[in-house]
C-alpha cells in the first residue's frame, strides 16, 4: 500500500503541472490511478524550468568528473540543459560556443546539504528570524520552504562561489525541527520557482545541546519544559516515533479497509512519510556517542538516518557510519563553540573518508557556502599532512556527489555524466586553491553567473538602489 | 609602562626573551621580511632577535643552520583582532571572561586579568603560524569593552607582552543599543566619557562623580583620552566611519583604529587623509546588517589603493577561529590584493598599529618569531614546517593533535582507546 501511496504523490504533482500548463515537465508516464490520492502530497510543487541555454563546448580544461576521475585537456560539452559529452577533441558543431577552458578547472556545480539561506538571510534584521519554529520541541509540521525568502542576497554570493543547489534546513532548536527545501540555486519570485524538481522532502532534527537549552533553560524560565537533558531528547523522538507508528497504522488500514478517512495531522504526516521512507532524515548531532545512541533509535522505529551534520566527531565512530552506510556533513575546522564542538579536529571530514564512510563538506553558514572549495582544500591538505591519501578528484566527492546522494538527486546532478544536469562549474584555476575564483556558473546549461560580466551578476530587490548596487562583491 | 618583556630593538639586544632561545641560521627561503619577498635568502637569529637577514653572506660559525631549499619563511603571524585565551568553550558561560553584563564596570574591565596562556585555544591559534595576537574584549554593559592585550602564543605565563595596549569601544548597532537605544546616544555617551577621563582625576578628587563614568572606568579611560593609548572602535557604516574621522579632526590627539570598517572603501580618501588605520576581515561581503550593505570583498583592495593603513583579521568566532587570518588574506589575493601587501597586513602592520617594536618583520633587530611552510602561506593547503617565537622552537602540538592521533587507529581489539596517548 505504500507504493500505491507514493504513486499517488507523484501523480498529483503531474496533474497539477498539465492543469497549469506544464512548463515543459516530462507527463508522459502520467497513468490514471486506480485509487484517489487521500490528500496530495505535493501541494507546493516545484515551478522551476530551466532557463535557454545554447550549447556550449568548455574547452581543454581540467575535469573533475565529481566520481573520482580527473581528466587533462578535456572538453565537455553543455547541450539542451545536460551534460551531452565528455572526451578530448571534442567536435564543436555548428552554433556551439566555444570557450577555450585551457589552464582552468571544470567540475559539477557546488551542492550544500546544510544553508539557512533564504530562513535566516541578510540581512540579519529580527523580521527576518524564520529558520526556526521554536515554540515547541516538536514541530516536525512546519516546512522551510515557508519561511524561505527568495530575496536573500547570500543566495548570489553562493552563486558566485560556484554553488549550484542547497539544502535548506529549518534551525536546530528543535528535536524535529521541521522539513527541509532543496533549491536550484536560481534566484525566482517564488520559492517555488527555485525548488529542486522532483528532490524529495527531508526532515531535521537536532541531538543535543540545543534542544534542552531552548526547552529546559527557554523563556528564561529554569526549568522549562522537556526536554530538560539528553535523556528527554531521547524520550521526545522516540514518543514522537510512536505516536507516527500509530498514525501510519491508522492510514494503512484506512487504505486496505476503506471507512471513514482518518484525521490529518501535518506533524505525523511528517514522521510517517519517513517511516515510509520517503522523507530522508538529516539530524544534527555532533557527539559520536550520540549519534550512537540514534542510529539504534533509528533501528528501533525502522527508518534510516542520511546524514548526521556538523558530525565533529564522526571521526571517532567512522567505522560504525561506514558500516551503516550513514553521511557525515562537517565543517573542514569548526570547533569549540560550544561543549559539543569542542572535540573538532581538522582531519575529521578525512578520516571518514578514509574508513569509507561518506564525507560531505557542508557550511552551515552564509559565508562558508561562498567557499566551500577552500573547506574542501584545507580538509584534504590536513588528512595528508596526518598521512591519510586521498586524491584531488576524490575529495570532489565532498561538494558535489555525496551531497546530491544525501538530498536523493544524484540521479539529476553532482557529477558530470552524460544526461545529467549541467550544473557545471568553470574555474579560473585550480578550485583547490585560495586564490580561484568560480569564473562561470551554468545551472541547467544556462549561464547563471559570469565573473567577467557585471551582468551576469544577479542584484536581489533588497540591494537595488542601496550602497554598493551591482557591486563586485 | 606596561611592557612585561623587554620589548627588544637592535642596539639593545641582551636581555634575552628566554633561556632556552636557540641561535641559528637559516639559508635559501623564500623570505617575506614584514616589507618585501627575497629569494634566496638568509636569516640570523641569535638569543631570540634576528642579527642578520637577507644577503649575509658569511655566517657566524656554531649555529644549526636550516637549509629551507627555497621554502617560504614569515614573520609570525599577528592577528590584529582575537579573542584567544579569554575564553574556552563559547557556549559556556563559566569559561567566557569576554565580557561581563552584570558588572557595573566597562572601561576598567582589563582582558589580560582574563588570560589563560594554558587555554587549549593557544596552540591550536599557534599551529597555524599565529605568533602574536591582540586580544580584545567582548561587548558587556556599557559601550566600552574594556583593556585589550598583546601577547605571544607561547602558551607559558607572562605571555602577555603588553597589557592594556588598547581600549575597545562599540560605535556600531551593537554599541548603540547598550548606550540607550540609538546611534545619538551613543555618541553622546562616547563624549561625556572622553570628558570625564580627560577630567580625571582631578574631578573625582572634589567628590564629583562624572557624567557617565565612574572614577574606576574614568581612570581606564584617561589614557585613551589624552592619546596615550589606542583606542579600538568598531563601525561598519560609512557614516559611523566619517563621524570618527570627525572625532579625529577634532582631537587630534586621539589614537584610534576602526575594526570592521565593511563601508570603509567609501570612505577610504578621507580615512587614508586622518591617517586612521582600519583593521578588516577581507572575507566580509554580505548586507549581514544595514550598517554593511556596501560590504564586498573589494574592500581590501580599494583601501589598500587609497593608502588607508589596512590589517587583515577573522571575524567570525574570533577567538577560536582567529587562526582562520590567513585564509582571510589568502580570500584577498583572490580579490585583487597584492600578495606581499596581504602578507604585510597580518605580520607589519598590525605590528605597527599596535606599536610593538621589532614583531612582524624579519630584518636586523626584528623579534625572533618566525614560520617555516610547506608551501604558499596563503593558500589553504599550506602549513607550517618549524614555528619560532623570540627564538624558541615551539611544538607543533596541540589537544586537537592528540585527538587526531587517537582515533587515526580505530582498533580496540587490545584495550580501550582511552588508553592510547
Amino acid at each position: 500500500m505504500k507504493i500505491v501511496m507514493r504513486l499517488a504523490v507523484a501523480l498529483s504533482a503531474a496533474t497539477f503541472l498539465t492543469a497549469c500548463g506544464g512548463g515543459g515537465q516530462d507527463t508522459e508516464n502520467e497513468t490514471s490511478g486506480e485509487q484517489a490520492e487521500a490528500f496530495d502530497r505535493d501541494p507546493y510543487p516545484s515551478t522551476y524550468t530551466p532557463y535557454p541555454s545554447g550549447a556550449v563546448l568548455l574547452q581543454n580544461a581540467t575535469v573533475y568528473d565529481g566520481i573520482g576521475n580527473v581528466f587533462e585537456n578535456y572538453d565537455v560539452l553543455l547541450e539542451g540543459g545536460n551534460i551531452a559529452g565528455m572526451g578530448e577533441d571534442l567536435d564543436a558543431g555548428d552554433d556551439v560556443e566555444v570557450i577555450d577552458a585551457a589552464g582552468k578547472f571544470v567540475t559539477p556545480g557546488i551542492i550544500d546539504n546544510h544553508s539557512h539561506l533564504g530562513v535566516y538571510p541578510s540581512p540579519g534584521v529580527s523580521a527576518h528570524q524564520d529558520g526556526n519554529e521554536i515554540s515547541g520541541p516538536v514541530t516536525a509540521e512546519v516546512w522551510a520552504e515557508h519561511g524561505v525568502w527568495p530575496q536573500d542576497p547570500g543566495f548570489t554570493r553562493a552563486l558566485a562561489g560556484g554553488v549550484t543547489s542547497m539544502q535548506i534546513l529549518p534551525g536546530s532548536a528543535n528535536l524535529f525541527g521541521g522539513r527541509g527545501v532543496t533549491l536550484k540555486n536560481v534566484l525566482s519570485r517564488t520559492v517555488q520557482g527555485m525548488k529542486f524538481p522532483d528532490a524529495p522532502y527531508t526532515l531535521k532534527m537536532a541531538c543535543g545541546e540545543n534542544p534542552k537549552r531552548v526547552y529546559g533553560y527557554g523563556g528564561g524560565r529554569f526549568p522549562g519544559g522537556a526536554p530538560y537533558s539528553r535523556m528527554g531528547n531521547v524520550a521526545g523522538y522516540r514518543n514522537s516515533w510512536i505516536e507516527a507508528r500509530a498514525y501510519q497504522e491508522k492510514w494503512d488500514a484506512w487504505e486496505e479497509d476503506g471507512g471513514d478517512m482518518p484525521t490529518r495531522n501535518l506533524e505525523l504526516d511528517t514522521l510517517a512519510g519517513v517511516l515510509d521512507g520517503d522523507i530522508l532524515v538529516h539530524m544534527h548531532c555532533y557527539r559520536a556517542d550520540e549519534m550512537a545512541q540514534v542510529i539504534d533509535m533509528s533501528e528501533e522505529f525502522g527508518y534510516k538516518v542520511t546524514s548526521f551534520h556538523h558530525a565533529v566527531e564522526s571521526y571517532k565512530i567512522a567505522d560504525l557510519l561506514a558500516e551503516k552506510e550513514i553521511c557525515s556533513s562537517m565543517w573542514a575546522d569548526w570547533w569549540g563553540f560550544k561543549m559539543e564542538a569542542y572535540d573538532g579536529i581538522r582531519e575529521n571530514i578525512p578520516l571518514v573518508h578514509q574508513a569509507g564512510a561518506c564525507a560531505i563538506v557542508h557550511s552551515d553558514s552564509d559565508i562558508g557556502i561562498q567557499r566551500l572549495n577552500q573547506e574542501a582544500a584545507k580538509a584534504l591538505a590536513d588528512g595528508r599532512r596526518a598521512g591519510i591519501e586521498i586524491s584531488d578528484a576524490d575529495a570532489w566527492t565532498w561538494l558535489s556527489a555525496n551531497p546530491a546522494k544525501s538530498l536523493g538527486i544524484f540521479d539529476q546532478t553532482g557529477s558530470l555524466e552524460i544526461g545529467k544536469d549541467a550544473d557545471v562549474v568553470l574555474w579560473n584555476g585550480d578550485p583547490f586553491s585560495t586564490y580561484s575564483n568560480a569564473e562561470r556558473v551554468y545551472i541547467d546549461g544556462a549561464l547563471m553567473f559570469d565573473l567577467e560580466q557585471p551582468d551576469f551578476t544577479p542584484v536581489t530587490d533588497f540591494e537595488l538602489g542601496q550602497p554598493g548596487e551591482g557591486d563586485l562583491k | 609602562m606596561i611592557f612585561k618583556f623587554a620589548a627588544i630593538a637592535a642596539s639593545t639586544s641582551l636581555v634575552c626573551a628566554s633561556a632556552f632561545a636557540q641561535n641559528l641560521a637559516i639559508q635559501n627561503a623564500t623570505l617575506f621580511d614584514g616589507e618585501t619577498v627575497r629569494e634566496d635568502a638568509t636569516l640570523v637569529i641569535r638569543d631570540g632577535t634576528v642579527v642578520a637577514w637577507a644577503d649575509a653572506d658569511e655566517l657566524p660559525s656554531g649555529l644549526e643552520t636550516i637549509d629551507a631549499e627555497g621554502a617560504w619563511i614569515t614573520p609570525g603571524i599577528f592577528t590584529p583582532f582575537s579573542r584567544t585565551g579569554i575564553v574556552e568553550v563559547g557556549a559556556e558561560d563559566s569559561t567566557d571572561d569576554t565580557s561581563a553584563g552584570q558588572s557595573t564596570f566597562g572601561a576598567a574591565l582589563d582582558m589580560s586579568d582574563g588570560f589563560n596562556p594554558a587555554s587549549t585555544l593557544i596552540e591550536v591559534t599557534r599551529l597555524e603560524g599565529v605568533t602574536r595576537m591582540a586580544v580584545a574584549p567582548s561587548l558587556g554593559s556599557s559601550l566600552f569593552g574594556g583593556q585589550g592585550f598583546i601577547a605571544t602564543t607561547t602558551g607559558e605565563p607572562g605571555s602577555i607582552i603588553e597589557e592594556r595596549a588598547f581600549t575597545f569601544i562599540n560605535l556600531g548597532e551593537g554599541g548603540a543599543g547598550i548606550a540607550g537605544g540609538s546611534r545619538p546616544a551613543a555618541w553622546a555617551t562616547f563624549r561625556a566619557a572622553l570628558g570625564d577621563a580627560r577630567a580625571f582625576p582631578a574631578r573625582y578628587l572634589t567628590g564629583q562623580e562624572g557624567d557617565v563614568l565612574n572614577r574606576v572606568d574614568a581612570q581606564a579611560l584617561s589614557r585613551a583620552a589624552r592619546g596615550d593609548q589606542l583606542i579600538m572602535i568598531s563601525a561598519s557604516r560609512e557614516s559611523d566611519i566619517r563621524q570618527i574621522i570627525e572625532l579625529k579632526q577634532d582631537n587630534p590627539q586621539l589614537q584610534i583604529v576602526i575594526l570592521g570598517a565593511q563601508e570603509g572603501w567609501m570612505a577610504a580618501e578621507a580615512l587614508a587623509d586622518a591617517d586612521i588605520p582600519v583593521i578588516i576581515d577581507p572575507y566580509d561581503n554580505l548586507p549581514s546588517s544595514f550598517a554593511q550593505l556596501g560590504a564586498t570583498q573589494q574592500n581590501a583592495a580599494r583601501l589598500l589603493d587609497a593608502g588607508v593603513t589596512t590589517a587583515f583579521a577573522y571575524f567570525d568566532n574570533s577567538s577560536h577561529q582567529a587562526r582562520l587570518i590567513l585564509q582571510s588574506a589568502g580570500n584577498a589575493v583572490g580579490s585583487g590584493v597584492d600578495h606581499t601587501d596581504a602578507l604585510k597586513a597580518i605580520t607589519s602592520v598590525p605590528a605597527d598599529i599596535f606599536g610593538i617594536d621589532g614583531a612582524g618583520r624579519l630584518t636586523t633587530g626584528s623579534l625572533g618569531d618566525l614560520v617555516i611552510w610547506d608551501g604558499d602561506p596563503l593558500e589553504v593547503r599550506s602549513a607550517p614546517v618549524r614555528i619560532f617565537i623570540d627564538g624558541v622552537e615551539q611544538p607543533l602540538e596541540s589537544r586537537q593533535t592528540k585527538l587526531r592521533d587517537r582515533y587515526l587507529n580505530l582498533d580496540e581489539s587490545e584495550r580501550p582507546l582511552a588508553y592510547k596517548r
